[in-house]
C-alpha cells in the first residue's frame, strides 16, 4: 500500500515535470501539442545512452535531453508554428509516432541495467523510495518556480498575449511565431528531462512505453488542473496518476480492464472541457504591484 | 512634417478592389479623419498600413522610412499603434496586464544587446521590469481615468472602459502615430463625449492620430483634416468645412438625385 | 515485368488507397469547411464502422461460400455500419461538441482528443487487441489487364467510392440542405439569419462525414485488417489528404485522398523507403505542403479579418 503511495508520488513527479512543459506550450501560449511522449521518448534515450553506452553521469543527461528535444521541437516548429490554425497539432501527432517508430526500429529491445543516479557519492537505490521521491520533487519545484517566473516576465506575458490574441499581440509589436516556437522549445526541452528521470528510476527503458497515452495523459493533467495555472498542473499529475494507478492500490487489477482508465482519461478530457474548461483550480490572477507582499507570503509558507 | 504617406495603394481580393490607387497623407501632430460609406475599403487601408495584409501594389511611407509590407509587429515597433473595430483585448488577462503588453517593447529593450541576452536579462530582473511597467501601466490608466478597474479582467469591463483600455495599451507603445478604427462606435452620446476629450488629451501628447469613424459629429469636430473613401478610392480630402460642402461626398453618403 | 507495367500497377494500387482515404477525408473537410475544428474523433468513427460492419457481416453470411449472397450482406453491413456511425457522429456533436461552439478555439480539440481516446479504448475493451480479417465477400481471384493486376476488391473499393463521392456531390451541389450545408460553411451568423437551422446542418454534416468514415472504414479493412486503434494511422492520413485538397474543400478531399494514395504507393518504392517507414512518407508530404502551399491545391487563402 505504501509502496504504490510512493510510486504514485514518483511518477506524479515525472508527470509534473511533462506536464510543466506541456502547460508551457499549452496553457501559456495556447497551442496544442501532441508529441510530448516523444519528447520523453527523447530523454529516456538521451540518459540511457549516456549513462550506459557512454558512461558519463547522468546529470549530465540532463542538459543534453533537453537540448535534443528542444532542437526537435525547433525543427518541427518552425514549418509549423507560421501557419495559422491547427497544423500543429498534426503534425505533433505524427511526429511523437514517427519518434516511437525510430525508437522501434533502432533498439527494438530497448536498453536496461542502466547504471544508477548519483549524488554527492549517495547511490539512487530503486528500492529506496524516498530518496527519488526527494530528488524528483525537488526538480518539479525547480521548474515550478522556473516557469512561474517565466509567466510573469515580459516574455510569458508575450506568450500568454499570442495565446488570447495573435492578431492584437502583433500590434503590440509580439513577434507572435518566434514565441510560438520559443514556447514550443522550451516545453520540449522539459518534456526531455522529465524522461531522464523517468529512467533514473526504472534504469530500462523500451520504446513501446511511448505511446500517444503518454501524451493524451500529460494533456489530460493540464486540463483537470488548470491550463497555464503552474499549481494546477501538478495537482493534476497527482490526481491523474492516483486514476492510473488506483487499481493496483485497490487490488482490483482482475476487475477493472486496463482501458477503463484510459476511457477515464478522454472522459476527463471531454467532461472538463464541457464543464469546466478553465481546470479544478481555474487560472491564477496575479496582482503585479503587489510581488514584494506575494514573496513575503511565500517564505511563510516554506518555514511552515 | 509628414509622418505617413501611401502612394498608389492598391490592395485586391480576388478581382474585387478593397483599396484602389489611394494616396493618403497624415500631417504630423494633427487629427485626420478617414470617413466613407460601409466597405469604402477603410479597415482595409488601415491594415495595409499597420501590416496585418500586404497590399498588392502601391507603397507606405512612415517617416521617412519605407514599410510596406513589413510584418504588423515591425511596424509597430516602428511606431504606429493601432486599436481595432472590434474590440480585441486580452479577454482573460486583467486591465493592467493589457496595458503592460502595450508596453511590451518600450520597458527592457536595449538596442545595444543581442536579443538572446536581453531575453536573459528580462528573465532574471522579472521583478524589477515588472515594477518599472507595471508603475508605467498604472499611469496610463490614470490618464485615461480607469485605474480603478486596473485588477479587473478586461473581459468584465463595461463596454466604453474597454474601448478606452484599448486606447490605453496602443498609446503605452508611445507610437508616434495612433490609428483608431471606430472608436465610438456602439457608445453613448455622454461616452462618446469622453471619447472626444480624450483624443484631444492624445493630440496635446504630440501624437498624430488617424480616425475612421462615422459619428459626423465627432468627425467635424475634432478632426483637422479629413480624407474621404469610396468604392475603395479617394474622392476628396481637405479640412472638415471643405468636406461638408463637397459634392462627391455628399453624393457618396445620400446618392446621385435622380433628374 | 517493365518498369511502365510496374509503375501502373502502382498506380492502381495507389488510386485503390486513396479512394479510401478520400471517404475518409471528406468527413474531416466538411466538419472543418462548417466548424473549422479538426475533428480527432474521425478515425476512430472508421473504426467503429469497420467493427460493426465486420460483425453485421459475420451475422448474417456466417460461414456461406462467397457469392452473390455474401456480396448482398457486405452491402446491408455496409448501409447498417454507415447508420450506425452516423448516429454515432451525431451523437458525439451533440456531446462533445456542441457545448463548446462559442469556446476557445482549443476547447473542441481537446474534447476531439478525449473521445477519439473513449471510442479506441471502449473498442479495445469490448473487442480485444487483437486484429481481425474481414473476409472478402466473393473470390479475389486477380484479374490480370496487359501485365497491370486489378483484384476485385480493388474494383469494388472503387466503385463504392465513386458512388459514395457522386451521390455526396449531388446533395451538396443540387438539393436545398446541400445548399444550406454550403451557406453554412461560408457565414454561419448570415445563414442563421437566412433561416437556415444551423444546428441541423452541422448534425447533418457529422451525419455525412462519419456515414462515408464507416464506408472508408469497412473498406480498409480489407487491406489494413479491423483492429482498434486502426483509425490513428488511417485518419492522420487521410487528414493529409484533406490537407493537400484543401481543407474546408469538399473537390480538394477527393483529388488530395487520391493523390495521397499514388504519392504513397509510387513513393516508396521509387525512393526505396522500406515499407515500414511508408506512413512517414504521409508525413513528409504534409510537413512539404504545409511549407510550400498551406492552403492545398484547392483551397482559398483565408485570413483572419481583423
Amino acid at each position: 500500500m505504501l509502496n504504490f503511495f510512493q510510486l504514485i508520488l514518483i511518477y506524479a513527479g515525472v508527470y509534473a515535470i511533462m506536464a510543466i512543459g506541456q502547460n508551457c506550450i499549452t496553457g501559456y501560449t495556447g497551442m496544442l501539442s501532441l508529441c510530448h511522449a516523444g519528447f520523453f521518448c527523447v530523454g529516456s534515450y538521451a540518459t540511457a545512452i549516456i549513462c550506459k553506452v557512454l558512461g558519463f553521469s547522468f546529470w549530465l543527461s540532463l542538459p543534453v535531453a533537453a537540448i535534443i528535444s528542444g532542437v526537435i521541437g525547433f525543427l518541427i516548429g518552425v514549418p509549423t508554428l507560421r501557419l495559422k490554425g491547427d497544423y500543429l497539432c498534426i503534425a505533433t501527432l505524427g511526429l511523437g509516432e514517427i519518434i516511437r517508430n525510430v525508437a522501434t526500429n533502432l533498439n527494438p529491445v530497448g536498453i536496461s541495467q542502466i547504471p544508477r543516479v548519483e549524488l554527492f557519492g549517495y547511490v539512487f537505490m530503486s528500492r529506496n523510495k524516498w530518496a527519488f521521491i526527494i530528488l524528483i520533487w525537488a526538480f518539479v519545484l525547480i521548474f515550478y518556480l522556473l516557469f512561474q517566473r517565466l509567466l510573469h516576465s515580459r516574455i510569458g506575458r508575450a506568450m500568454t498575449a499570442v495565446r488570447e490574441d495573435e492578431v492584437a499581440a502583433a500590434s503590440n509589436g509580439i513577434d507572435v511565431t518566434k514565441y510560438k516556437i520559443v514556447s514550443f522549445v522550451l516545453g520540449a526541452a522539459v518534456g526531455g528531462i522529465a524522461g531522464c528521470f523517468q529512467t533514473a528510476y526504472t534504469l530500462t527503458v523500451s520504446p513501446a512505453s511511448y505511446t500517444f497515452m503518454v501524451s493524451v495523459m500529460v494533456l489530460c493533467t493540464v486540463v483537470l488542473g488548470g491550463m497555464g495555472n503552474g499549481k494546477a498542473v501538478i495537482l493534476g499529475a497527482v490526481i491523474i496518476q492516483f486514476i492510473s494507478y488506483f487499481p493496483q492500490l485497490t487490488g482490483l487489477t482482475n476487475v477493472i480492464p486496463a482501458q477503463a482508465k484510459q476511457m477515464i482519461f478522454g472522459l476527463i478530457l471531454v467532461v472538463m472541457m464541457v464543464w469546466r474548461p478553465q481546470g479544478i483550480l481555474g487560472r491564477d490572477k496575479f496582482r503585479y504591484g503587489c510581488e514584494k507582499k506575494r514573496l513575503f507570503g511565500k517564505k511563510k509558507e516554506g518555514a511552515v | 512634417m509628414r509622418i505617413l504617406e501611401t502612394q498608389n495603394l492598391t490592395r485586391e481580393f480576388g478581382g474585387v478592389i478593397a483599396v484602389n490607387d489611394v494616396s493618403f497623407k497624415v500631417e504630423q501632430g494633427l487629427v485626420t479623419g478617414l470617413i466613407g460609406p460601409n466597405g469604402a475599403g477603410k479597415t482595409t487601408l488601415f491594415n495595409q498600413i499597420t501590416g496585418m495584409d500586404k497590399p498588392t501594389s502601391g507603397k507606405v511611407i512612415f517617416d521617412g522610412k519605407d514599410i510596406t509590407g513589413l510584418p504588423a509587429w515591425k511596424i509597430s515597433r516602428l511606431g504606429i499603434a493601432r486599436t481595432f473595430q472590434n474590440i480585441r483585448l486580452y479577454k482573460d488577462l486583467t486591465a493592467v496586464e493589457n496595458v503592460m503588453l502595450g508596453l511590451h517593447f518600450k520597458v527592457g529593450t536595449d538596442p545595444f544587446r543581442n536579443r538572446f541576452v536581453q531575453a536573459i536579462k528580462s528573465y532574471m530582473f522579472a521583478n524589477s521590469e515588472n515594477m518599472d511597467m507595471y508603475g508605467m501601466a498604472m499611469e496610463w490608466l490614470a490618464f485615461f481615468d480607469i485605474s480603478n478597474s486596473a485588477q479587473e479582467y478586461a473581459r468584465n469591463l463595461p463596454y466604453g472602459t474597454q474601448r478606452e483600455l484599448e486606447i490605453a495599451r496602443a498609446l503605452a507603445a508611445e507610437p508616434k502615430l495612433l490609428f483608431l478604427d471606430e472608436p465610438a462606435a456602439g457608445m453613448n452620446p455622454a461616452e462618446t463625449a469622453h471619447l472626444m476629450s480624450v483624443i484631444e488629451k492624445i493630440r496635446s501628447l504630440g501624437v498624430s492620430v488617424v480616425l475612421i469613424e462615422h459619428d459626423m459629429k465627432l468627425v467635424m469636430n475634432i478632426c483637422d483634416q479629413i480624407t474621404v473613401l469610396n468604392f475603395g478610392m479617394k474622392i476628396a480630402e481637405g479640412t472638415p468645412n471643405s468636406i461638408k460642402s463637397n459634392k462627391d461626398v455628399i453624393e457618396a453618403y445620400l446618392g446621385r438625385e435622380e433628374i | 515485368m517493365g518498369t511502365f507495367t510496374l509503375y501502373m500497377q502502382y498506380i492502381v494500387n495507389g488510386i485503390t488507397l486513396g479512394a479510401i482515404y478520400s471517404l475518409i477525408a471528406l468527413g474531416y473537410t466538411m466538419v472543418y469547411g462548417i466548424l473549422k475544428f479538426i475533428n480527432f474523433a474521425h478515425g476512430d468513427v472508421l473504426m467503429v464502422g469497420a467493427f460493426v460492419g465486420l460483425l453485421v457481416y459475420e451475422a448474417l453470411a456466417g460461414a456461406a461460400e462467397p457469392g452473390m449472397w455474401t456480396i448482398f450482406c457486405f452491402f446491408i453491413a455496409m448501409v447498417i455500419s454507415m447508420a450506425f456511425c452516423a448516429f454515432l457522429g451525431m451523437f458525439i456533436e451533440r456531446v462533445a461538441y456542441k457545448p463548446l461552439r462559442n469556446a476557445n478555439r482549443l476547447a473542441p480539440l481537446l474534447s476531439a482528443i478525449g473521445v477519439s481516446f473513449i471510442l479506441s479504448n471502449g473498442a479495445a475493451w469490448i473487442f480485444g487487441t487483437t486484429s481481425r480479417r474481414f473476409p472478402y465477400p466473393f473470390e479475389n481471384e486477380p484479374i490480370h489487364i496487359g501485365g497491370v493486376t486489378i483484384t476485385p476488391h480493388q474494383i469494388l473499393v472503387i466503385i463504392v467510392s465513386v458512388a459514395m463521392m457522386v451521390l455526396l456531390a449531388f446533395f451538396v451541389n443540387k438539393t436545398r440542405m446541400g445548399k444550406a450545408m454550403r451557406a453554412t460553411s461560408l457565414d454561419q451568423p448570415t445563414s442563421m439569419l437566412m433561416g437556415i437551422n444551423v444546428n441541423r446542418v452541422i448534425s447533418l454534416t457529422f451525419a455525412i462525414g462519419s456515414a462515408l468514415a464507416a464506408v472508408g472504414g469497412m473498406l480498409a479493412a480489407f487491406d489494413f485488417r479491423v483492429y482498434p486503434s486502426m483509425g490513428t494511422m488511417t485518419g492522420l492520413k487521410a487528414f493529409v489528404a484533406a490537407v493537400i485538397g484543401g481543407i474546408g474543400n469538399i473537390q480538394g478531399a477527393m483529388i488530395g485522398g487520391v493523390l495521397l494514395g499514388i504519392l504513397e504507393a509510387v513513393g516508396a518504392p521509387l525512393l526505396h523507403i522500406p515499407n515500414g517507414m511508408r506512413d512517414t512518407v504521409a508525413f513528409a508530404v504534409l510537413i512539404i505542403i504545409l511549407l510550400v502551399k498551406p492552403d492545398g491545391i484547392l483551397g482559398k487563402n483565408e485570413r483572419e479579418k481583423v
